[in-house]
């Protein structure tokens, strides 16, 4: 039952928090903080290969499977440290309500560690479903000024989508069921199921969009400007560092396993676009001047990358991705501290109005130096890996897209340094009298997510033999 | 009459013995709060009359009526609701000048009425059951009669609801036309036997239809429902939306499945037309409301839209009884959470005012300012949206599996389409109640109307993480039903 009980812990932590607001107004984020804290504890004590499979709506056949293995439990850890790096993140942005803030905060890592641990069908619409709606809040009473066309776009069109996933889950169901009479929706029954081809496809196709809409790619990126945006920081950390990794995750765990031979003939539009995001998103991010909506195109390039990887589905193109859904977690999170650091400051995220800063903020600048260096893909650090391994598995496949995703780490370099000029380069904004550096709050968790950069750079092994059972598991080439 | 008749159908006699007292107590002494109280424990005793009905079940009374699960599943659904109504009132009602104790009254005759249509398996009593509660609903829209709305809806209501119970007479004569019998039991048996051919048999069902889709105001016969909404009084709207339609719709459930009247291409066609036009434009129309009332309004007409899609699954499944089951899990779960929305706009609102807290700008800081009824308030139109861990999604969850199985893509799409629609203006609400800027005056909140909230609450979240005893309770009724 352990895994049941963390996120019962996290559900539970959250109403507490959300509950002692009414003894001191400090209360709620050190009560959310100290959740985090015991849920990566309790994490530690759970071992790799932990199951709960218990019954749940017998009716259709619904489970409640929570399965731990390598995937998951690197995902999970990355929820929960990026959902303490999000509480530090708000420590004093935050104005009113702190308690509602972090019963949505804990509520959203729940789903999260929820998606990433369901191994039946429903149960996984469920968490991905439930996850959002802490979002939708976190996003609509937290956000910026325009946060109510951001909050709504955002769950408009993670609902939609998420229709079309019930949809064909269902359809799976009932097909399963029509060939061998057994209502089921747990995943290790239905990778076996039996479907006529052109079904399959269809249903593949329903997946496939559900994901592709939370990586998210082109054409369906157009909601994650906004929300990034209008994002108080740590809903920001959150969405780019861990909800777009669900989609990543979906696609590794659901799309390809459970329709191969589908997967396979669509392979070569969903690498292309892979390949058109990781450049489109690219140019995208170059285009902007809003500090916090570059970072957030960026994601989009980074993603394509995953896409990429997943669809390539050799050993060495699905590692990468695992490697760079963990290091995009990372690097991303760090900038949006950064954006919403700036934006607190100088009450502006646009870059026009910056310049120079790190004059006023050295420790900041190189902050920011170090994960804009990081996000474009310099060697030695934990992008470059994931793209790199990415790249290599992708051209044993297809070598024009590869070789037009291998542009997309050029334009990254463009966007990026772009950024560092812009903003902390540059002759110094007069306007700017002085402003508060990074403080040891901020600089210990920098520090913390500067040093996973590091290892997981100089050393991806750690993570590489985490996944590799899986990755293997899950039939893909070698 | 047996003394297991009587048993059988002692909730009906419960219910009028209580309707009687309260008469003869306002008679003679005027109290609010005793009549309410009365009233409310007379839907207590008439509950607690139903665990003795089921032993003596199913049993038909006269042949009017057939006293079955099915039957009592529905009565209880219509007596929590009209408690709850009647709970709700007290406070909204309390402060308005003139006499308020026949309110309570009415809504006990008119659960009177829905109980009988519940239970009817007769034209007699389908006609009969729908008056007794038309008639009450008449006088309750129109109850604070000082305002100008509730008396143009009252007056709406009227002029279409007959409009409705008239093709719904033309339908029954032209079926006893072609049958010679008002008896839903011998309709079956010249629908199998090589009538359908008969035009005249084949209209009279079709006006039938038309008749019950008035009530249930399915679109293209729904043109009152957003004005009647509106206009009448906050609680009264919410047992309209509820005891009425489910009433409604029960009957028209019991029909279908005793006469198989569906299996009729043209009968088919109609309902699924009238369901993916509910469905898609309940939706859209609803996109372009500023009046919670009025979005709840079209909420309704395109819940009774996806409803639908069960209700056609009696004839599209090779057994009717996953059809049933998912149409009276889908009620459970729309009566749970329509009820909960009305009770917060009740909560929000007062009689004493000229019109109601209803405008969308008006729930801005709700969130702040009446917690509790903001979070009840969420969790229904998060279930109205269909999110998972609510009974709302439960309901939906079983149409799409009915649908699939049945391979009634057609109206799955238009359900994909409507709710994703939907989502907007559920969402355009919570929204609103997040807003930091709040001007609207509350009245207080009653102790009793925050624990039903609460209550509420809660049941939809259960329904919805763990539907298995609901599920159960309406497989062993669909058993009893065959």
């Amino acid at each position: 039952m352990s895994l049941l009980w963390l996120i019962l812990l996290l559900l539970f932590g959250g109403m507490v928090a959300g509950f002692s607001e009414r003894f001191h107004a400090n209360a709620p984020r050190w009560v959310a903080l100290g959740v985090i804290a015991i849920a990566g504890a309790y994490l530690a004590t759970i071992p790799i290969g932990t199951e709960v499979n218990a019954q749940w709506i017998p009716r259709f056949g619904i489970s409640l499977i929570l399965s731990m293995d390598g995937l998951s439990l690197a995902m999970v850890a990355l929820t929960l440290f990026l959902g303490l790096v999000a509480i530090v993140s708000s420590w004093t942005e935050i104005e009113d309500q702190h308690g509602f803030f972090q019963f949505n905060l804990l509520w959203t890592l729940a789903g999260v560690v929820g998606v990433f641990t369901a191994l039946d069908l429903f149960l996984f619409f469920v968490f991905w479903e439930v996850m959002l709606v802490p979002m939708y809040f976190l996003i609509a009473v937290w956000g910026h000024e325009d946060r109510a066309y951001a909050a709504m776009k955002f769950f408009l069109f993670t609902q939609i989508s998420g229709l079309l996933l019930l949809f064909a889950i269902l359809a799976l169901v009932y097909f399963n069921y029509a060939a061998t009479g057994v209502i089921t929706f747990s995943y290790a029954d239905l990778l076996n199921a039996d479907i006529e081809a052109d079904v399959a496809f269809w249903l593949m196709l329903g997946f496939f969009v559900a994901f592709v809409v939370k990586l998210p790619s082109v054409p369906f990126h157009t909601w994650l400007a906004d929300a990034h945006t209008q994002a108080p920081t740590a809903g920001s950390v959150i969405l780019a560092g861990i909800l777009l990794k669900t989609g990543a995750y979906g696609l590794i765990r659901f799309v390809v396993p459970l329709f191969p031979d589908a997967a396979m003939q669509f392979r070569w539009p969903a690498m292309l676009l892979g390949a058109v995001s990781v450049v489109y998103g690219g140019y995208l991010a170059y285009s902007q001047s809003d500090f916090k909506r570059l970072v957030a195109y960026s994601s989009v390039s980074h993603m394509g990358f995953v896409l990429l990887g997943v669809f390539a589905w050799n050993a060495l193109a699905v590692q990468g991705a695992v490697v760079q859904m963990v290091a995009h977690g990372f690097s991303t999170a760090a900038l949006f501290m950064v954006a919403g650091a700036l934006q607190q400051r100088l009450h502006t995220r646009e870059m026009g109005e910056m310049g120079g800063l790190w004059v006023r903020a050295p420790r900041m600048g190189a902050v920011a130096m170090f994960f804009v260096i990081a996000s474009v893909g310099m060697p030695g650090l934990g992008n470059f890996i994931g793209e790199f391994l990415v790249l290599l598995g992708a051209f044993q496949v297809d070598v024009p897209l590869t070789v037009a995703a291998a542009v997309g780490m050029v334009v990254a370099v463009v966007y990026g340094l772009s950024l560092m000029q812009r903003s902390f380069q540059g002759e110094p904004n007069p306007g700017i009298e002085s402003i508060a550096d990074f403080g040891a709050r901020e600089m210990s968790v920098m520090v913390l997510m500067m040093i996973a950069l590091v290892w997981l750079g100089v050393y991806p092994q750690t993570l590489l033999s985490i996944s590799e059972p899986v990755v293997s598991g899950l039939g893909v080439a070698p | 009459m047996t003394s297991m008749d009587i048993l059988a159908i002692a909730p009906h006699l419960t219910l009028t013995v209580s309707i009687l007292i309260v008469m003869l107590v306002v008679g003679f002494w005027r109290n609010h709060r005793l009549t309410m109280v009365l009233t409310v424990l007379g839907f207590v005793a008439t509950f607690i009359a139903l665990f003795p009905a089921l032993d003596a079940s199913p049993r038909a009374v006269t042949p009017l009526i057939q006293l079955d699960s099915f039957a009592a599943f529905f009565n209880a659904m219509f007596l929590i609701i009209a408690a709850v109504t009647a709970l709700i009132s007290h406070r909204y009602l309390e402060g308005r000048a003139g006499q308020l104790e026949e309110y309570y009254i009415l809504l006990a005759i008119a659960t009177l009425g829905a109980m009988t249509l519940a239970s009817a398996q007769h034209f007699a009593a389908f006609l009969l059951g729908l008056e007794i509660m038309s008639i009450s609903l008449y006088t309750l829209i129109a109850y604070p009669e000082e305002g100008h709305p509730p008396l143009e809806a009252a007056l709406k209501y009227l002029v279409l609801s007959g409009v409705g119970s008239t093709t719904l007479l033309l339908g029954m004569g032209l079926i006893y036309n072609a049958t010679g019998s008002l008896a839903f039991a011998e309709i079956f048996q010249s629908n199998v036997v090589g009538q359908q051919s008969d035009a005249w048999f084949v209209a009279g069902q079709a006006l039938l239809i038309v008749g019950v889709a008035f009530k249930l105001s399915l679109i293209p016969f729904h043109m009152w429902t957003p004005d009647v909404y509106q206009g009448a009084p906050a609680p009264v709207t919410g047992y309209l939306a509820t005891v009425s339609k489910a009433s409604v719709f029960a009957i028209l459930l019991r029909f279908a499945v005793q006469t198989e009247t569906l299996n009729q291409d043209v009968i088919f066609t109609l309902v699924a037309a009238t369901a993916v036009l509910s469905m898609v434009f309940g939706n859209v129309l609803a996109l372009l409301q500023d009046s919670v009332k009025r979005i709840l309004a079209y909420s309704s007409i395109a819940h009774m839209g996806y409803l639908l899609i069960g209700l056609l699954a009696v004839s599209a499944l090779d057994d009717s009884a996953m059809a049933l089951e998912t149409c009276l899990v889908f009620l459970a779960g729309y009566l749970a959470m329509t009820v909960t929305a009305f009770a917060v706009v009740t909560q929000i609102s007062s009689a004493t005012s000229d019109r109601d807290t209803e405008q969308v700008a008006d729930f801005a800081g709700l969130f702040w300012r009446r917690p509790v009824l903001a979070a009840g308030m969420t969790i229904a139109l998060l279930s109205l949206a269909g999110i998972p861990l609510t009974a709302g999604f439960i309901a939906k969850f079983y149409l799409f599996a009915a649908g699939v199985e049945g391979a009634l893509w057609s109206l799955i799409w238009a359900m994909i389409i409507g709710s994703a629609i939907a989502i907007y203006y559920y969402l355009k609400i919570v929204f609103a109640m997040t807003s930091r800027e709040s001007e609207h005056e509350y009245p207080p909140v009653s102790m009793l109307g925050a624990a039903t909230t609460v209550v509420l609450g809660v049941t939809i979240i259960f329904l919805g993480t763990y539907p298995t005893p609901l599920i159960d309770a309406v497989q062993r009724i669909v058993e009893g039903f065959g």
